[in-house]
């Protein structure tokens, strides 16, 4: 469904006579493939620094990771992903356990970054991010208004800022249709402490919170762009640096940006706070991003991808590129592009999800959802509508009868 | 022509036929009435997963596919008839709606919201299309021979662009306050935006494939009329027939055999229709049949595809392609045997 348009696509190969900063000398042939995110480069420059590392990144990562693992050879050594996209990895055996190369060479992580699955290490992350509140500190002051804790306040202080008329739109969201729709919608569900899917499989959306869930977007709406549902992250983030949106929940990654000052006509501006709290925790999720090493290489191949994991994930990398992300990697010093992701952890956001099933209702969520916001469906059939989808989509998948 | 000969020369080309297409299309055909799944086991799992600074470790039951002994995930096909199709074309719910009237009701089923778009976009295109090609190459038919190199050049420049690239230019000259909204704003003195509804999207979408499209009529329909017979138009002027009715009673019906072939082509290449959609993405108002199957081909999160529904509505697009290509194909039929006779 989706984004050919934000697909970046790089290839760096970089030639053998740039292993300035390497500790070691890589002689073996490595490939990755991995979202093309700010982090992502970062971490593959760094890991390319040791010779004979291509890495392909590119944003729609998860439409081929699977096939090019389950080729035999892997087609590339080691994969990024993040909690959702290692699910069907791990489904099909496509990762290698990496607990002997932790053993050998793994000093340099800390427990935090080991993802464990009944107790075999299968990825070591490196960053963890979360979306949250930011907003226009100068317009929330000038108009007397405290920080928003949950989507009560949001609402008020969006019509305050209507009336005032100081920005183009008081909301920005991540509501383009699919992935950043259907996670908004998912965070908000989370928020109210309850589970999207029953223990048996069978979908629980159509009821009191999913109802409470649509009309409480049904009402942001109004103080949004009309054009919302074309409106993913980097989007979102150019309306804030181009003093558009007052306020919107976004992803920690892209809070750097606000204090870009090449790009951002709002430097200083923007506070980063929680994610509005929900009736039970904030509406929000927890991700996480790291590495795998594909399991059908050699032994040989995998060490030394796994030697080059290490390189890229220092504390060398960290320092020279810390605002990058919220790094999990020893050296790393939070500073304020961290404060609203840390805030919504602590008052206790919930990891995303992430399984089989879940992501067959995300995906209905994400292709259903936009109905209800262009008006064309109202919030009960949209729902019921979602909940088919899911269960056409579970029983072509096997996962219920 | 000899058998052998003839054979020879289309032989080649008729093995690459089976191969790329005869046998994919049975293979779809085949696949769209089974369905392959895995086999799933409830376990146990502990996952430790890294938090803000500590940690977090949960113990839960997970839906995971049952692992054989060469550590594949296992499999099965199983036969499941016209379900797929069922699934995509909803025949009750539709029918309800189609009963009771009720437009919006038939519109929020996918298939046939995608089918009324598609329809709409390859009959109102068509006309567009061949129009517009026909004025371009007319109109670069009455230039002075000097210039018409150059002229041909540039009308041919859309054509040449990669589509999804051409959509992706239009949708950043609109979208948000690109320079053409900001400019229509300007103008117009109001708000506009363009991606926030379908009509609008729509109408940017003909507008690029016209724009598009519109090259190919004209390069076919200016080489047709390199061959239109000079003494038929020049005793039409001698009878006083005046340029409109020369073009009406001499230029078309020469140019008719062309016009069907420019037709055929567009249609077929229409009802596909799918990088507007992608390019613009536009799937929150508007979707097409070809973007249906593609949405159920591409993973989602966590890698489900389904691989039945896809192979189903890639068949119904293609009996939607047979059923709008009849007409024409019928009309060509009957010139061709009244020719013969």
């Amino acid at each position: 469904m989706k984004k050919f348009c934000t697909a970046v696509v790089a290839a760096l190969l970089l030639p053998g006579s740039l292993w300035a900063a390497c500790a070691f000398d890589n002689q073996v042939e490595i490939k990755s493939l991995s979202a093309g995110f700010q982090a992502w480069k970062s971490v593959t420059d760094a890991m390319a620094e040791c010779g004979n590392f291509q890495a392909e990144l590119d944003q729609e990562f998860r439409d081929k990771q699977v096939e090019a693992f389950a080729a035999n050879p892997s087609l590339y050594h080691i994969g990024g992903v993040s909690n959702s996209t290692l699910v069907p990895l791990v489904n099909n055996n496509l990762v290698r356990p990496l607990d002997d190369l932790v053993a050998q060479h793994g000093g340099q992580l800390s427990e935090n970054q080991l993802i464990r699955q009944n107790g075999q290490v299968v990825a070591i992350a490196m960053m963890v991010n979360a979306q949250h509140l930011m907003y226009r500190q100068d317009i929330l002051d000038d108009l007397g208004i405290a920080e928003p804790a949950n989507y009560e306040e949001v609402l008020a202080a969006a019509a305050k800022i209507d009336d005032a008329g100081v920005v183009d739109y008081p909301l920005g969201a991540t509501w383009k249709t699919g992935f950043n729709i259907a996670l908004d919608f998912v965070n908000l569900f989370l928020g109210e402490g309850q589970s999207l899917i029953n223990d048996d499989l069978s979908p629980s959306i159509n009821n009191e919170t999913g109802m409470y869930v649509l009309e409480t977007m049904g009402r942001l709406k109004e103080y949004m762009d009309p054009e919302i549902l074309v409106s993913d992250s980097t989007y979102v983030q150019q309306q804030f640096q181009q003093g558009k949106i007052a306020m919107a929940n976004l992803w920690a990654s892209r809070a750097a940006a606000m204090d870009d000052e090449a790009e951002s006509q709002v430097v200083g501006l923007v506070t980063m706070a929680s994610a509005p709290m929900g009736s039970a925790r904030p509406a929000s999720t927890l991700w996480w991003d790291g590495t795998v090493i594909a399991s059908n290489i050699t032994d040989e191949e995998a060490e030394a991808a796994f030697r080059l994991i290490m390189e890229g994930m220092d504390t060398e990398m960290v320092q020279a590129n810390n605002d990058d992300a919220i790094w999990i990697i020893d050296g790393f010093a939070p500073g304020k592009s961290a404060e609203g992701a840390f805030a919504t952890a602590a008052n206790g956001a919930a990891p995303y999800p992430a399984s089989t099933e879940f992501g067959i209702i995300f995906n209905a969520l994400g292709n259903g959802l936009a109905a209800y916001i262009t008006g064309e469906k109202d919030a009960a059939t949209t729902l019921a509508d979602i909940e088919n989808e899911y269960l056409v989509g579970a029983k072509e998948a096997g996962l219920i009868q | 022509m000899k058998f052998r000969v003839f054979a020879a020369f289309a032989g080649p080309s008729l093995l690459l036929m089976l191969i790329f297409i005869a046998i994919p299309l049975v293979n779809v055909f085949l696949q769209s009435f089974h369905n392959t799944q895995s086999i799933f086991e409830t376990v146990e799992i502990e996952t430790c997963t890294p938090g803000f600074g500590t940690q977090t470790c949960i113990t839960e039951s997970e839906t995971r596919p049952v692992l054989g002994e060469d550590g594949k995930a296992l499999e099965k096909t199983i036969f499941v008839g016209w379900e797929s199709y069922r699934n995509i074309l909803r025949p009750d719910q539709a029918w309800e709606a189609i009963k009771q009237l009720n437009w919006s009701g038939l519109m929020a089923i996918d298939f046939w919201k995608a089918l009324r778009f598609t329809l709409t976009f390859t009959l109102i295109s068509l006309p567009l299309v061949i129009g517009l090609g026909l004025v371009i190459a007319v109109a670069v038919n009455s230039l002075a021979k000097s210039i018409r190199g150059q002229v041909i050049f540039v009308s041919l420049l859309p054509f040449i662009i990669t589509p999804v690239i051409g959509a992706l230019s239009i949708r950043w000259l609109f979208i948000g306050d690109g320079i053409l909204t900001a400019m229509l704003e300007w103008w117009l003195q109001m708000d506009i935006a363009m991606f926030a509804q379908a009509w609008t999207i729509e109408l940017m979408m003909l507008f690029y494939r016209v724009w598009h499209v519109a090259p190919f009529a004209f390069v076919v329909f200016y080489a047709g009329l390199q061959t239109v017979n000079n003494d038929t138009l020049e005793s039409a002027i001698i009878d006083g027939a005046s340029r409109f009715e020369r073009l009406r009673y001499v230029v078309i019906p020469h140019l008719m055999p062309l016009i069907i072939f420019v037709s055929l082509i567009h249609l077929m290449d229409s009802y596909r229709v799918f990088e507007e959609i992608v390019g613009f993405s536009s799937q929150a108002h508007v979707i097409s049949l070809q973007w249906l199957t593609y949405d159920f081909l591409v993973p989602d999160e966590s890698g489900n595809r389904s691989i039945s529904r896809a192979s189903a509505s890639s068949m119904l697009t293609m009996i939607g392609i047979v059923i709008i290509l009849i007409p024409l194909l019928r009309k060509t039929w009957k010139d061709h045997r009244a020719r013969v006779l």
